[in-house]
């Protein structure tokens, strides 16, 4: 089943990924990723009919906390890190354009 | 010449016969004059330290009750949040992040009065098995500074081999304490999955991430494990199970021990040196009063395909988060919301971090996600069915930690899947969730070290203490020190 990722498949999953990547990028990529699948591949010599996958080591289950209030963060210890911030919010660039569309 | 363990470090401070102060300075002189060689730490909190270490000198003098840690110096790994200094994870992208809480590790260290003097170095975001991958620098092996420590813990395990620190603090998604362990001579424990809370942990592999002990000894490590073990509830994951006395554990005799050996970990590609060190480690044990007999684990070779489809696809929705928005580098670059996103994390994660993220999201994309995620998630299943089998026959099972000793800087670099390979012994028992450690068993002709393997179903750390306790009882290999 080797399947062979190229350059467009690369670049999709980039963009699902939200990771710019440069034309070297893609190529290096397209060839070390094809790599890696041919060499996941072997996972279909395995029968897993009827298997379950499994998720977490352990069985897992919700924990819940009482519906209690306590003390968050102030909001300058949210802010702390924040490449850009304006009147106590993170400020990224515009998302809507004028038309508001 | 060696430094104190920190059994002894404790002792003393906590006897008045030393004091902290002068203990942390010690560390951060022989920090000093080994860090511009070997880049074992990113940053070197001296302020935060001797700060610290005089508060525990002023509640000794108090009279005020000090903790099992009292003075001790510690690295910890540069994933693990401090409200000190940065926590970079090796990233570009983190390069000037300063959290505002401390891991629970961290609060868990202060309370027994360690004191951190460095962050240590890593692959970036704990992915890689060289310490190659950070942003800043590599680290490079004590024994031989043109060969590498191991990964991703790399900076923790060479601070503690080359004596500048006695314990330290890694993490291990897939090996990344034991396999660094085994190339830098020193004693790493990869806690079982949930046994150590990971509230400050910057995630990876969330079903498979623990934070580990890294030491000399066996009692060294079961000291730290028993300081930062146990149920926290800002972690869901962590386990409520009562934390044993591992110090206790530790004189167990081993008559009776049922130790497992399997084929699969002894197949090609295992360098003939450390075969013959590791088999000459188990019978060390058989000497001790362990039976030894075999076991299959048929499913076990599986584990690296199984795991950079497992790995990566948690990586992937962990590191979504780096968005340029709260924290973390953002491009100036940009036009709209969009193309920041993606040209912040496009500069900002480098190469290993970026092929993972892509791999992963590509397991999980439409079309590919039952072919490959499911398919390794049902392999999962059967790895772990595996060892359960095996442990309903033997108490542990031993095997080589790496196929060769620490290889040379830069010989993995090009070849992601060879670098992946390095991690074929250490990744099933993050898969099943199971407790394992490195212990130091040799070296081979060039003098590089060889990691024994030790591996117990979750819980079980006190079996595998007593074991490693009860080896180095009878050998000096963990007395041996790069410097002579």
């Amino acid at each position: 089943m080797a399947l062979i990722i190229d350059e467009s498949t690369v670049r999709h999953v980039a963009q699902l990924a939200r990771l710019a990547i440069t034309d070297a990028e893609a190529a290096l990529y397209a060839k070390q990723l094809s790599d890696i699948l041919g060499y996941v591949a072997q996972l279909n010599e395995v029968s897993t009919d009827g298997v379950p996958p499994l998720d977490h080591p352990q069985a897992v289950a919700n924990v819940l906390r009482d519906d209690e209030p306590r003390t968050g963060w102030t909001t300058e210890q949210a802010l702390h890190n924040a490449p850009r911030s304006s009147r106590d919010c993170f400020q990224v660039p515009k998302v809507l354009d004028k038309e508001g569309a | 010449m060696p430094t104190p363990s920190a059994l002894e470090i404790a002792a003393n401070v906590r006897a008045g016969k030393t004091s902290a102060e002068e203990t942390v300075r010690a560390a951060l002189e022989r920090i000093d004059a080994l860090n511009p060689k070997l880049f074992m730490l990113l940053s070197v909190a001296r302020d935060h330290a001797i700060d610290q270490a005089r508060a525990i000198d002023r509640r000794r003098a108090a009279g005020e009750p000090l903790g099992v840690l009292a003075g001790v110096p510690i690295a910890v790994k540069d994933n693990l949040c401090t409200r000190f200094g940065t926590t970079t994870c090796g990233s570009r992208i983190l390069e000037n992040f300063e959290s505002r809480f401390d891991a629970h590790v961290v609060e868990r260290l202060h309370a027994a009065d360690a004191v951190i003097v460095g962050k240590a170095n890593l692959d970036e975001f704990a992915m890689g098995s060289s310490t190659e991958n950070s942003a800043f620098g590599v680290t490079r092996n004590p024994w031989d500074p043109t060969r590498v420590a191991g990964g991703s813990s790399g900076g923790s395990c060479a601070a503690v081999a080359c004596g500048a620190v006695p314990l330290a603090l890694g993490s291990d998604t897939g090996g990344s304490i034991r396999l660094p362990a085994s190339f830098c001579g020193v004693f790493g424990l990869k806690p079982s999955y949930g046994r150590v809370s990971r509230r400050g942990l910057v995630a990876f592999g969330s079903s498979l991430d623990q934070i580990g002990p890294i030491a000399r000894t066996a009692p060294e490590a079961a000291l730290l494990l028993q300081v930062i073990a146990g149920h926290d509830p800002r972690d869901s994951t962590s386990v409520a199970d009562a934390v044993p006395d591992y110090a206790q554990a530790l004189d167990r005799p081993l008559t009776g021990l049922r130790i497992g050996i399997a084929e699969e970990y002894f197949g090609d590609g295992l360098n003939l040196e450390v075969r013959s060190a590791v088999q000459a480690a188990i019978q060390t044990l058989a000497k001790s009063g362990a039976t030894v007999s075999t076991v299959h684990l048929p499913h076990m070779k599986y584990g690296i395909a199984c795991y950079y489809l497992v790995a990566t696809a948690e990586a992937s929705s962990n590191l979504a988060r780096f968005d340029g928005v709260r924290y973390g580098h953002r491009s100036e670059k940009v036009s709209d919301i969009h193309e920041m996103y993606a040209r912040s994390r496009g500069e900002g994660f480098g190469a290993e971090v970026k092929r993972r993220i892509m791999l992963g999201t590509f397991a999980l994309s439409s079309g590919y996600h039952d072919a490959y995620y499911l398919k390794a998630q049902e392999v999962r299943t059967l790895i772990q069915r595996d060892f359960a089998a095996a442990f309903e026959q033997v108490d542990l099972i031993a095997s080589p930690v790496a196929p060769t000793t620490a290889f040379p800087l830069g010989e993995k670099s090009a070849d992601p899947l060879a670098m992946y390979l390095s991690d074929i012994y250490t990744i099933a028992a993050n898969l099943a969730g199971l407790c394992a450690m490195s212990v130091p068993c040799g070296f081979d002709r060039g003098g590089l070290p060889i990691g024994l393997q030790l591996m117990a179903p979750a819980l079980d750390e006190p079996k595998l203490l007593a074991a490693a306790h009860a080896y180095q009882c009878q050998t000096d290999w963990h007395h041996r020190n790069p410097t002579g």
